[in-house]
């Protein structure tokens, strides 16, 4: 009876309130200028598009450091809706966290700090990015540098030693990244299958008793990364001057460098060797080292651009630019005697794959609002940056310069525009 | 049919032709009373040759060109001239106007047709017979044709482009004119050729127009009409754009600031080849034209044989559109027509189209520009929109037309993928508007 009653309901009103129209009553005609109409997109689908981008890379930093990632994400992101709510409100602007740039940027904010950092540090970088970075300066599309990264910088300015300490990844401890055992296999680590089993099981029973128990498991995982590239982790413990301080959650026994500051290391001191630094590119590619939330898995970051470039979100020019300048830069910096044998392409390889390159060439310097508007300005704005990144990586005081680099670029974005503007069709070359 | 042709750039909006693509055409009734405006086209209005109290047959001249760049006006219907005075119009303003009174006799004047035999007359005879018949290009520039059919002696012509791609969605009426009339249009293309004397002629028609290329193709293989090639193009806005048509098939391109005929080509629409046969073939001037009523809020979409003078009202009650729900009725297509005030002007020359949609456009910009360069992937020109309606909006028209802001067609592609939703075209018009007025009063006052 219930049901019948509803449908009645329902089917009555829409034709009792809505009077048959009179034929020929004048109609309120609404003018505009043409076109009279418009494409689907928009920009909170744009960044909904991101934020699905963004997914692939956020499963991995889980899959990678825990629950905590996932912590750390959110709160980024919330304090990333508030401080642009609360800055609308305090600037009495039309209010504008719909268009979800906030939570972009909230998660780039959160993909761009280690998984041990404290949770109101991550807050405050978020805090910065939106506050600072963008909405001090008009809003969206008014900020002439990538908030997230604006937000990493202070970060990394304020607290050095947090932001510069990575606790080891939890490696194919938790179901998700594809083959955990082959990558341990393929890693020339067979000997420690044991423990890895057993941190598996462990891990798969409850991710809450990873702190206690699975300390001991943890080390041992520890240990299957040093002894697949030796050479690697005592570079890091050298390289390395962080402390291995308490207050990560997840891991408090051990700490590890990112595979760039090993690099660099190995090739200042000439300890590099080509044979042991290809034996990580697998596991720099799934992702599996030292590194920050959401730079280190290469492969999540690469399936996350594809999307992007295939919906047409960003262009290819800049990320292909990018990483193709690196690369070279390094290819002809090899460390090798020679250009063309396999292990001239370690180095180089190895470089693209660690650190931050993949997020940033990816998801940062792609951040179109700050980035160049013509086609070859985006190619010059890749290459630019890809040249920076190499001249910081190379002789910096950091290890990694992909977030400075991007950030120098944005600064000159204007310029880039100005000087290349397109040749329009039909145009007549003046003398 | 080999490689599809087509140009750099442009969109694939959703075509919404299935609602009259099969339809044939049919001839709607002449009004009662027809409002005819003596400027349907580019360049100086008519001359009115008839005042008030007048009998006029169908047919008969009741404008004549008034200069160089000017086009004769016709009656649509027989009967009396109740005024001549402004009347509203299509474009928004006033136009002087004859208004004429159907007495429903539907008699015409003795048209004087070159008949069969134009393939001996003089080109020069059949550029006065096109004139005499106020033939402007149907398209919905409106150009009139006999101009644009005598380039100087300095701008030899080697190829005619007939533009058959009709990329505005919804519109069918040229896809219609294509696959009922295409032996009348291809003898007009033949007449066209034999007046510009041109070595090579395309037919352009957009490949999701199966029926009129194939209309085509199966013509232009027979003896008869072996002079002309088909070229079937690629279906994607603006495809019907002169100059994307001249690069699309050429491989040319019009250099900035010049005309088509830089290249050594003419383009010249379907409708306007149809009006040429029929103005040279049978004497009969451009009175009435085939146009396509349609939209979410037309419940018998219909190509339609009109008057020139019709009232758009009248159309669309014939096809039972609901006036009262149509938020928003078009002149043209949706991409580059131009949305009416008025249901009470009249169809002109140049209106391929009446849309009446359920919808509407926003005004105001619905968030900020996010420079992410949809608009300079899509531009035909190869512009940067996004910063041309930057420098527009601050009224900075010197840096704006550094970016080549004249340049623009006003396609309405960059707008039509905004993600910010911003009104580009409109600052683009706005701009122009602006700068040919302080161009104009510059030299008045040098």
């Amino acid at each position: 009876m219930a049901d019948t009653e509803i449908k009645e309901n329902a089917a009555q009103p829409a034709p009792a309130n809505r009077p048959a129209p009179k034929a020929f009553e004048a109609p309120t005609l609404h003018l505009s200028s043409s076109p009279h109409i418009r494409a689907g997109v928009s920009v909170p689908k744009i960044m909904l598009l991101v934020i699905i981008a963004l997914l692939p890379a956020l499963a991995a930093s889980v899959v990678l450091f825990g629950v905590q990632a996932l912590v750390i994400t959110a709160v980024c992101v919330l304090a990333a809706i508030l401080t642009e709510c609360i800055a609308n409100l305090l600037l009495k602007r039309p209010q504008t966290i719909g268009d979800l740039s906030a939570v972009v940027t909230g998660i780039l904010v959160a993909f761009n700090v280690s998984s041990s950092l404290p949770l109101w540090m991550a807050a405050l970088g978020s805090v910065f990015a939106v506050g600072i970075a963008k909405m001090v300066f008009g809003g969206l599309g008014c900020n002439f540098i990538n908030p997230a990264l604006a937000g990493r910088a202070f970060l990394v300015a304020s607290y050095p030693a947090p932001m510069t300490h990575f606790p080891p990844p939890l490696m194919g401890t938790v179901n998700g990244l594809p083959d955990g055992a082959t990558l341990a296999s393929l890693s020339d680590v067979t000997q420690a299958a044991a423990p890895l089993a057993e941190g598996v099981t462990a891990a798969t029973q409850t991710v809450d008793s990873l702190a206690g128990g699975v300390t001991d498991t943890l080390s041992s995982i520890a240990d299957t990364v040093s002894s697949a590239v030796s050479s690697v982790t005592e570079a890091v413990s050298a390289a390395t001057s962080t402390a291995v301080s308490s207050g990560g959650a997840v891991v408090d026994a051990v700490s590890s460098a990112t595979p760039l500051g090993a690099i660099k290391y190995a090739f200042a001191n000439g300890s590099f060797n080509a044979i042991e630094y290809s034996q990580a590119l697998l596991q720099l590619f799934l992702g599996d080292v030292g590194g920050c939330l959401g730079e280190t898995s290469a492969l999540a970051l690469l399936v996350g651009g594809i999307f992007l470039i295939a919906a047409r979100v960003i262009d290819i020019r800049i990320p292909l630019f990018y990483i193709l300048t690196v690369f070279c830069l390094f290819w002809l910096n090899n460390g090798t005697a020679s250009f063309f044998t396999p292990e001239s392409f370690v180095a180089p390889t190895f470089h693209i794959l660690a650190g931050g390159l993949f997020l940033g060439a990816f998801f940062m310097a792609t951040d179109p609002v700050t980035s160049p508007i013509t086609p070859n300005g985006r190619i010059i704005f890749g290459i630019g940056c890809g040249v920076l990144t190499f001249v910081i990586r190379k002789y910096g005081g950091y290890p990694e310069g992909v977030s400075f680099s991007i950030l120098l670029m944005n600064l000159v974005v204007p310029l880039i525009d100005r000087c290349t503007r397109p040749a329009i069709y039909g145009e007549v070359k003046r003398g | 049919l080999s490689k599809k042709l087509t140009f750099r750039g442009g969109i694939h909006p959703n075509h919404c032709k299935s609602l009259t693509e099969h339809l044939p055409t049919e001839a709607l009734e002449a009004p009662p009373v027809a409002v005819i405006p003596l400027s349907q086209h580019i360049g100086a209005p008519a001359k009115p040759l008839v005042a008030k109290g007048d009998y006029v047959y169908v047919g008969q001249m009741i404008g004549e060109p008034a200069g160089k760049v000017s086009a004769a006006v016709h009656s649509s219907v027989a009967g009396t001239v109740l005024s001549v005075r402004p009347f509203a119009h299509p474009s928004g303003r006033l136009v002087n106007s004859v208004e004429i009174e159907n007495d429903g006799t539907d008699e015409t004047v003795d048209f004087e047709p070159v008949g069969q035999q134009w393939r001996e007359a003089a080109s020069g005879a059949l550029v006065d017979k096109i004139l005499e018949c106020g033939i402007v290009g149907m398209g919905g520039a409106g150009f009139p044709d006999h101009t644009k059919l005598s380039p100087p002696a300095s701008k030899p012509i080697d190829t005619l482009i007939i533009n058959g791609a009709e990329c505005e969605p919804y519109l069918t009426a040229d896809d219609r004119i294509m696959v009922e009339r295409m032996e009348d249009i291809l003898t007009g293309v033949q007449i066209l050729k034999k007046i510009l004397n041109a070595s090579a002629v395309y037919f352009g028609v957009e490949d999701n127009k199966k029926d009129a290329v194939n209309a085509v193709y199966d013509r232009v293989a027979g003896s008869r009409f072996n002079d002309i090639s088909l070229a079937v193009l690629a279906s994607k806005y603006p495809q019907g754009g002169e100059k994307t048509l001249i690069t699309a098939i050429t491989g040319r391109k019009v250099p900035s600031g010049g005309l088509p005929m830089d290249t050594g080509c003419v383009v010249q629409n379907v409708g306007t080849a149809l009006a040429v046969f029929e103005a040279v073939v049978h004497g009969i001037p451009l009175y009435q034209r085939v146009l396509t009523v349609t939209g979410t809020d037309v419940l018998r979409p219909k190509n339609l044989l009109v008057r020139i003078g019709t009232p758009v009202r009248l159309i669309l009650e014939a096809c039972g559109t609901n006036l009262a729900a149509a938020k928003k009725v078009i002149m043209g297509g949706p991409m580059m027509g131009t949305a009416l005030s008025d249901l009470d002007v009249p169809v002109i020359k140049t209106t391929s189209g009446l849309l009446a949609l359920n919808l509407t456009t926003e005004a105001v910009r619905k968030y900020p520009c996010i420079n992410c360069g949809l608009c300079v992937r899509v531009c035909p020109v190869k512009l940067v929109p996004s910063r041309m309606a930057k420098f527009v909006e601050k009224e900075n028209f010197d840096e704006a037309l550094s970016w080549n802001l004249m340049d623009c067609i006003e396609c309405g592609s960059c707008t039509y993928m905004c993600p910010a939703k911003i009104n580009l075209v409109q600052f683009f018009k706005l701009g122009k508007m602006k700068i040919n007025a302080a161009r104009a009063a510059a030299k008045k006052a040098g």
